[in-house]
């Protein structure tokens, strides 16, 4: 055993590594987020830059996928969440009590663990967020918005001819970047992605990947997985997480083969996790 | 020995059995080396043990004491002279029921000679069977627990056997509820079918003319009954879509605050509080139907009605009975109904799909419009129809808020009657049990069975398709 190489967490003072960048879009300050009494994420500061795409990584109940959700909000619906620090989306505060989340949550979409397209026709998942944002005046400027999104997803081929059935009938892969579809079909600046592939088989999970490699040209991403290779495969940056403390961020090739921290190369390794 | 006596004697040999089965196991295991060399732990072997003795014991008991009192009732016909025997069977029934109580010492009537012999015998018989019956179940606990113990070795698979029967007694169980509901479709059925040899099924079903009152004499005049029944039921329709008018829309809206909008602290109050108002006795309702509602509807559209008539409009004409009164009431009764089963419905629905829609940044009422509600729909339905049938089979508010006139009208203002009211009214008091009037009751109870049976039946299949959308 080597146990004496792994710093002790309690240790981790600052973030090592480079966690924050000068073209940012999204920037946070040492954020704290608290479930009731419990705190689950320590003092993370991190930078997200403009079409990037930046993996966040660690052991189970690290805290990544809360870090993940307070980026839009999500945490919002659960009740005893309360997240302080400061957390700005080009410049702008996005816990500020006046700032509307509705808005936010268009610009910072997020596709989720499991599959969930809504029990409605595959048209009317993509044109749900259109609807409700007023994107389309007419019904060829929503038929446009949803060829596009859906092509962009890679889905167009494949559903083309059954725009008119069940969401719910696809396949796990087919349903997931149905829902990818359906969250840049609002046109958003980021989009989250919480563990995406956990659900889906090998060949589904080649082609999301791939897919992420081509939305990081129009758009910024964070994706949070449970896969380190697919943290390598994807990702520009890889931000480690241990027990509710940002260790280290880096640029991703750095991380999976000289990282600075103790605690990431035992991560990595398989030492733990 | 009395029966208690004798169910205490079985329930105690069987405790028995099983410390001995139990021993018995135990001594076994010793001599193999620990309980691990037995199929079953000791507990098993001396439930086996007991459930051996205890059952076919506990069934003798039971079919003992269902056909005891009818042999000796067949053997005391015997004991009667010639020309009494062949009495028509109610009479003969008459009888024996008076030898049973002068048996019984429970009769003033002065007993004649050969009367007070055959309730003698009857005595002498009802004791015999009694000794028998002590003696049989006494022998048969003790052999039964001896074989019981008998059986209890290391290879016998107790443990499972105990599993077996533990399941027969849960469908058991299980089936008593199916028994009894065939039973009472078939006694309303028969009844039903008397009172359609008397009035025709069609008169019944399609009349428009309801007034059971049935000539008790000959020369009565002007009671010659009519049953039709469509008045009963438009005013039952009537006031369950009065019912369903309040309660759906409230009930629901109550359903989506509670499990979207609501915090806990809001939700831990106002659920108990529903859960009260569902568990007030309708009874209760029915007096705030009759006592309250009624005569605040009545002065309100007294009022409306004064300055209605300045326009010469006419008069309104208000009962102090209306179907708006129970109508309304019985609304609020439902909304608890409506609204639990709703929210269980709504709570059903994934979270992932809330999620999913407030990430492509939509309101919470938007999401529950276009997500939660569709999704949400048929289980929906399926609620307000169970809710429908609660209301078309519901009773007392209705008796005590609405009157007894079958009218065919469709005016909430008026007084209309519904079916249960007229069950009621049909069997309250003494009637012979073969004339129409009280035949009527069943009939009209078999209808609404069969009406809220089917619509039972249909909100159970949409809720259960519901639910599979999603498991």
């Amino acid at each position: 055993m080597e146990n004496n190489t792994i710093t002790d967490i309690n240790d981790i003072k600052e973030t090592v590594g480079i966690p924050l960048v000068d073209n940012a879009k999204m920037s946070m300050r040492d954020v704290d987020v608290f479930y009731g009494e419990k705190q689950a994420i320590f003092g993370v500061s991190l930078d997200i830059g403009v079409n990037e795409v930046i993996a966040m990584i660690g052991p189970s109940g690290c805290g990544k996928s809360t870090f993940l959700r307070c980026l839009n909000r999500m945490n919002d619906t659960i009740e005893i969440c309360k997240v302080t620090g400061q957390l700005h989306l080009e410049g702008q505060n996005i816990y500020d009590s006046k700032l509307d989340v509705v808005p936010l949550r268009a610009r910072v979409g997020m596709v989720f663990q499991k599959p969930n397209p809504f029990p409605k026709s595959i048209y009317d998942n993509v044109a749900y967020g259109p609807r409700i944002h007023g994107l389309a005046a007419r019904r060829a400027d929503m038929d446009e918005i949803v060829e596009t999104s859906l092509r962009k997803a890679g889905l167009w081929e494949e559903v083309k001819d059954r725009l008119h059935q069940p969401g719910t009938g696809l396949s796990g892969g087919q349903q997931q970047r149905l829902c990818i579809a359906r969250t840049i079909a609002v046109s958003p600046e980021v989009i989250l992605m919480d563990e995406p592939c956990s659900a889906l088989d090998p060949i589904a999970t080649a082609k999301i990947e791939e897919l992420i490699d081509e939305l990081s040209e129009n758009f910024t991403i964070a994706i949070v997985t449970h896969s380190m290779q697919q943290a390598a495969r994807v990702s520009h940056r890889t931000a480690y997480f241990h027990l509710g403390k940002l260790v280290e961020v880096n640029e991703t090739e750095k991380v999976f083969t000289n990282p600075d921290h103790s605690l990431t190369e035992a991560y990595i390794t398989g030492r733990f996790g | 020995m009395s029966l208690s006596a004798l169910f205490v004697l079985i329930m105690l040999g069987a405790t028995v059995t099983y410390m001995l089965g139990r021993s018995r196991s135990l001594a076994l295991a010793n001599n193999l080396g620990g309980i691990r060399h037995l199929h079953s732990l000791p507990l098993y072997y001396g439930a086996q043990a007991a459930l051996w003795c205890l059952i076919p014991c506990l069934a003798l008991l039971a079919i003992w004491v269902a056909f005891d009192d009818s042999i000796i009732r067949q053997i005391a016909i015997q004991y009667l002279p010639e020309d009494k025997q062949n009495l028509a069977p109610q009479e003969l029934s008459l009888l024996l029921n008076t030898i049973e109580n002068i048996a019984g010492g429970v009769t003033s009537l002065k007993a004649t000679p050969e009367m007070q012999a055959i309730a003698d015998r009857v005595v002498s018989l009802q004791r015999l069977s009694s000794i028998l019956l002590s003696a049989i179940v006494l022998s048969s606990l003790v052999l039964l627990s001896g074989w019981g113990w008998s059986k209890v070795k290391p290879e016998y698979r107790a443990r499972n056997s105990v599993e077996k029967t533990f399941m027969i007694f849960l469908l058991g169980c299980s089936t008593l509820a199916i028994f009894t509901t065939v039973g009472i479709v078939f006694s309303v059925l028969f009844e039903s079918i008397r009172f359609f040899e008397i009035i025709p099924l069609t008169d019944f079903l399609l009349g428009t003319q309801w007034s059971p009152q049935t000539a008790i004499r000959s020369d009565q005049v002007g009671s010659s009954g009519a049953f039709g029944a469509i008045p009963l039921f438009t005013g039952t329709m009537l006031i369950s879509f009065i019912a369903m008018v309040i309660a759906v829309p409230t009930g629901l809206m109550t359903a989506i605050y509670l499990s979207e909008y609501a915090n806990n602290k809001v939700r831990v109050v106002v659920k108990p509080m529903l859960e009260v108002l569902a568990g007030i006795p309708t009874v209760v309702y029915g007096f705030f139907a009759a006592l309250t509602v009624a005569p605040m509807i009545k002065n309100a559209l007294h009022g409306l009605e004064l300055s209605l008539l300045s326009f010469s409009i006419g008069p309104l004409d208000v009962s102090g009975e209306s179907a708006l009164a129970a109508g309304l009431v019985m609304g609020v009764m439902i909304i608890p109904f409506v609204s639990s089963l709703s929210d269980d419905v709504i709570n059903a629905v994934p979270q992932s799909l809330r999620d999913g829609s407030y990430g492509l940044g939509s309101t919470q009422s938007e999401t529950v419009k276009k997500v939660i509600l569709p999704a949400a729909l048929p289980g929906i339905v399926g609620a307000i129809l169970l809710a429908v049938s609660r209301a078309i089979g519901e009773t007392m508010i209705v008796v005590m808020a609405v009157g007894t006139a079958a009218r065919l009208t469709a005016n909430p203002l008026e007084s209309v009657t519904t079916v249960t009211v007229q069950m009621t009214t049909l069997l309250i008091g003494d009637h012979e049990f073969d004339s129409a009037k009280t035949l009527a009751a069943f009939a009209l109870g078999l209808v609404l069975f069969v009406i809220t049976l089917g619509l039972n039946f249909f909100a159970l299949r949409i809720v259960k398709k519901y639910r599979e959308q999603y498991d």
